[in-house]
């Protein structure tokens, strides 16, 4: 009887294998996305079905190897050794065999119930390598599938052997009995040593029982990090065995002069070539491949930095410029989300505001300006997936490891850093997210904790603003100052860190395959970007969720005390009863006593709204008629044609609307100043004086921190409307009547230096897995922007210099720290 | 002689390896290993890193760990 069992299946493979698109092939979109515990690993699962049977599949990181150098092959090797699963299929890349199957041997030593997917074989055929496919299995002992994933050939047999390998299907005879009794690769001379340790660890009852001892020795003989703490962790007294294997490696060492680490891997080649040459013929010597001929251009001294730029052009183009006009058709339809939310909550009165009504609205205006982004990263994280996939990603690092190196950077920073916004408008959570594949973890935190100092999209209005107030005149030499100076400050930042804190962080060989060009699928890059925008939106929002209502606290508390309270009351009734006086005589004075009034400012409102959305004569008509047939009455006072009485009703109704807008203002403006978040700016005015902040400022960068966008709209409620239709810029110049350009610079290069938003704190939790790291990328950046800002504002002061003096003289010093910085070798510890 | 010395073009075998840490045991996992022969194709536009190619695919590493591997012309 068959046993209706779940059957868990991993992928393992050396990277460009196809490991992926067999993955997406066997699992089709029923693919899951998570990190292994502990790490920043991503973990994806997917399932199928064959013969009514389950079968579950995760798709181990691709590696090289499975020592224990990196974090990836750590993982990969732990999974194989706990999760006990079914089967694990070995994708091998047939056009690439001996490289692979050192892989494949170390899999087999681990005694794993392993499938080969002799994967790729079109390219083998295109290139003449024949494989002769049962001799291969005979000699490695398991079922060898060839497959071209890609173009869907094999994928049949593929699954009807992982079944049969499971031991559920009919076909288990191709699964050998003993297979493990089998010595795949001969250590030679090692194998006395082997033998000597594996007696040793035969004796410890609970290794025995849990770990394949062969494996495990010849771990040991390598000096294999993870397998002395097995030893620790497994058995009583595992100093004297470790002393025993630290024995038999140095005997081995100085009888060969030959580190045994080195030894093993030569042996398996050495194997892997015997395989070879029993096995595969190739007939004609390889010629260059296209993908040879394409790195001619695109690795080319002079062509392959403008491909480059080309690239990293079309990139911001598509994403970051296209996306945001989709955003344009998409925004109406959160806007809609928000009217409805409007709908169903309580109506606000004529100066209160009901707090379930505040709140939500704040709610969803922060969860929509989230949402806001998604065409934004949906396209890039296409884009990136398309890069990926077609192999252009380690060329890019190729070309510019180079320079990133110098700043303690990484070739592979370049994506990370294009997404954050090198020049101007990216935005650090794909950036941040992107980091993933840096292989060097110094690097790679490094890079996390400079995104955010370049510029994202929502630093952009902040500048804009300044820029046009106070740089009126040289709106294009300001411009072009914030966009460079981003990454003048995080390339020094970047190195300083690496000589400093991340000093003793581990780091990873550069070394890395420049794999042939792949046509991306459109089934792969739609699925990961889809899985990553799904990703984001679980993983932020929740959080974002939870700050905003924090925010929105701290902005409306403690309000306003009962005296301020009356005082706006009073000025209420005021405006009403003059409102009364203006119309008593008309008919429709008795009409628009008590709630009648209040009904009427809100179908003002909302008509107001409504006639502003409608953008052609006929919605406009359509627009009127279902207004008219709500009420007739309040129609008329809208539109009074000809009636003289409705006339002067109106005329008296907008300057009641009016005064009503101004009363809010004054409100918000002083609940704001009374909130917590206000007298926390103007605690702060001491410690931000020197970099010309008064409180407003403060406020205004306080409540940014949930989102940048937010320091502007902030700014727009601080400095409030005096005369219809005055803009924010006019308003800020007024209100900060002595306001220079040298305060307008430190504003701005603080902006470049503010902390990252919520969102990209959340990533850097993510990608790091510490809070530590978290909380230092919030409070570095606040630090070293208040020391540039009191630099420029008290600085330039005291020497005299005007705003763009200030800036000339702060690019200058900026520019040769970079290029200082760039010259102290780092210490490469190899 | 070391690879690092290697100019764009030439081919040499490789002797043998002088980083025994994880620099080694990551060129060995990538291919690198005695008694092999590569070809240095070029070096990236700013001069490092170098590409090289043996058993037909393409590695490309610093010439700071090139220096680890000994080479024979």
């Amino acid at each position: 009887m068959i046993k209706k069992k779940k059957i868990l299946v991993a992928l393992a493979g050396q990277p460009n294998c196809g490991k992926s698109t067999v993955f997406n092939a066997l699992t089709g979109a029923s693919q899951h996305v998570a990190n292994y515990p502990g790490v920043t690993v991503e973990k994806m699962t997917g399932s199928y079905r064959d013969h009514g049977r389950k079968i579950e599949v995760v798709d181990l990181p691709g590696t090289y190897s499975l020592t224990s150098y990196s974090l990836e092959e750590r993982v990969s090797r732990d999974f194989l050794i706990q999760e006990n699963s079914s089967v694990v299929i070995n994708v091998v890349d047939a056009s690439n065999l001996k490289r692979n199957l050192y892989l494949t041997f170390q899999l087999l030593e681990m005694e794993m119930p392993l499938v080969l997917d002799l994967n790729m074989m079109d390219v083998a055929e295109r290139r003449n390598i024949h494989i002769d496919v049962k001799e291969l299995s005979k000699q490695l002992g398991i079922p060898v599938i060839p497959t071209a994933i890609k173009t869907g050939r094999g994928k049949k047999k593929l699954i009807k052997a992982v079944t049969a390998a499971s031991g559920f299907g009919l076909h288990s005879g191709l699964h050998l009995e003993q297979p493990f009794k089998l010595i795949l690769v001969d250590y030679g001379p090692m194998e006395p040593f082997l033998e000597r340790i594996q007696v040793k660890l035969s004796k410890e009852i609970e290794l025995d029982k849990n770990y394949p001892l062969r494996w495990l020795s010849v771990k040991l003989m390598e000096g294999d990090s993870e397998a002395q703490n097995l030893i620790s962790k497994n058995c009583p007294e595992p100093d004297e065995i470790l002393k025993f294997v630290e024995k038999q490696r140095d005997t081995f060492e100085a009888k060969y002069d030959e580190a045994p680490d080195r030894y093993v891997a030569f042996r398996r080649y050495q194997r892997a070539e015997t395989i070879i040459k029993s096995c595969v013929r190739t007939t004609t010597a390889s010629s260059t491949t296209l993908s040879d001929k394409a790195d001619k251009l695109i690795c080319n001294r002079y062509l392959g930095p403008l491909i480059l730029i080309g690239i990293i052009y079309l990139l911001y183009y598509l994403s970051i410029v296209q996306g945001y006009n989709i955003t344009n058709y998409t925004w109406p339809i959160l806007a809609k989300i928000r009217s409805l939310t409007e709908s169903i909550l309580p109506n606000p009165g004529f100066i209160e505001e009901p707090l379930i009504r505040s709140l939500s609205l704040w709610f969803v205006d922060s969860i929509n300006a989230l949402l806001n982004y998604i065409p934004i990263f949906f396209i890039l994280f296409a884009l990136i997936a398309i890069l990926e996939d077609s192999g252009y990603m380690p060329r890019m690092a190729f070309i510019l490891d180079r320079l990133f190196q110098r700043f303690g950077l990484h070739g592979q920073s370049t994506l990370a850093m294009v997404l954050g916004g090198i020049y101007l408008g990216g935005c650090a959570v794909p950036g941040v997210m992107a980091t993933k594949a840096i292989p060097d973890e110094r690097s790679r935190l490094a890079t996390i904790l400079i995104i955010p100092l370049l510029n994202c999209l929502a630093k952009v209005p902040l500048y804009v603003l300044l820029i046009n107030i106070y740089f009126s005149e040289h709106k294009g030499v300001a411009m072009f100052f914030i966009a460079t100076i981003s990454l003048l400050i995080a390339l020094p930042a970047a190195k300083i860190l690496t000589l400093t804190l991340l000093r003793n962080k581990e780091t990873a060989p550069f070394i890395m395959e420049l794999p042939p060009y792949h046509i991306p699928t459109i089934q792969g890059v739609l699925g990961r970007a889809v899985e990553r925008v799904w990703l984001f939106i679980k993983k932020i929002i929740t959080i974002v969720a939870v700050i905003a209502v924090l925010i929105f606290v701290l902005l409306q508390f403690p309000g306003l005390n009962l005296e301020r309270q009356a005082h706006y009351t009073k000025e209420k009734e005021q405006e009403i009863s003059k409102f009364y006086n203006r119309i008593t005589e008309t008919q429709y004075a008795e009409q628009l006593r008590g709630e009648n009034l209040m009904a009427l400012i809100l179908y003002w409102d909302k008509y107001k709204n409504a006639r502003m959305m409608a953008t052609n004569q006929k919605l406009v008509k359509k627009l009127k008629e279902k207004f008219e047939k709500e009420n007739p009455l309040f129609f008329k006072i809208v539109q009074p044609k000809k009636d003289k009485d409705a006339k002067k009703t109106n005329k008296a109704f907008r300057k009641l609307f009016k005064a009503r807008k101004k009363i809010l203002r004054e409100l918000r403006k002083e609940k704001i100043d009374n909130s917590f978040l206000g007298r926390l700016g103007r605690d702060m005015e001491p410690f931000t004086k020197w970099a010309g902040f008064n409180w407003r400022i403060n406020v205004s960068l306080l409540s940014a921190f949930a989102a940048k966008e937010s320091s502007v709209a902030t700014l727009g409620v601080l400095y409030q409307q005096e005369e219809e239709g005055e803009n924010l810029e006019k308003r800020m110049k007024k209100g900060e009547a002595d306001f220079t350009s040298l305060h307008a610079l430190a504003l701005m290069l603080f902006m470049v230096l503010y902390p990252p938003c919520i969102a990209t704190t959340i990533m850097v939790k993510l990608q790091t897995g510490s809070f530590k790291w978290m909380f230092f990328s919030m409070i570095y950046p606040i630090t070293l922007g208040l020391i540039a800002a009191s630099l420029i504002f008290t600085g330039g002061k005291a020497l005299g210099l005007n705003g763009l003096q200030a800036m000339a003289a702060f690019y200058a010093l900026a520019l040769l720290t970079t290029i200082a910085t760039g010259f102290i070798n780092n210490k490469e510890i190899i | 002689m070391t690879l690092n010395n290697i100019k764009p073009g030439s081919e040499c075998f490789i002797k043998k390896l002088t980083s025994s840490g994880r620099l080694g045991q990551r060129l060995v996992d990538m291919g690198v290993y005695p008694g092999l022969r590569l070809k240095v194709i070029r070096n990236a536009p700013l001069e490092d890193p170098m590409e090289i190619e043996l058993d037909g695919h393409y590695l490309t590493l610093r010439h700071e760990e090139a220096k680890f591997v000994e080479v024979q012309e």
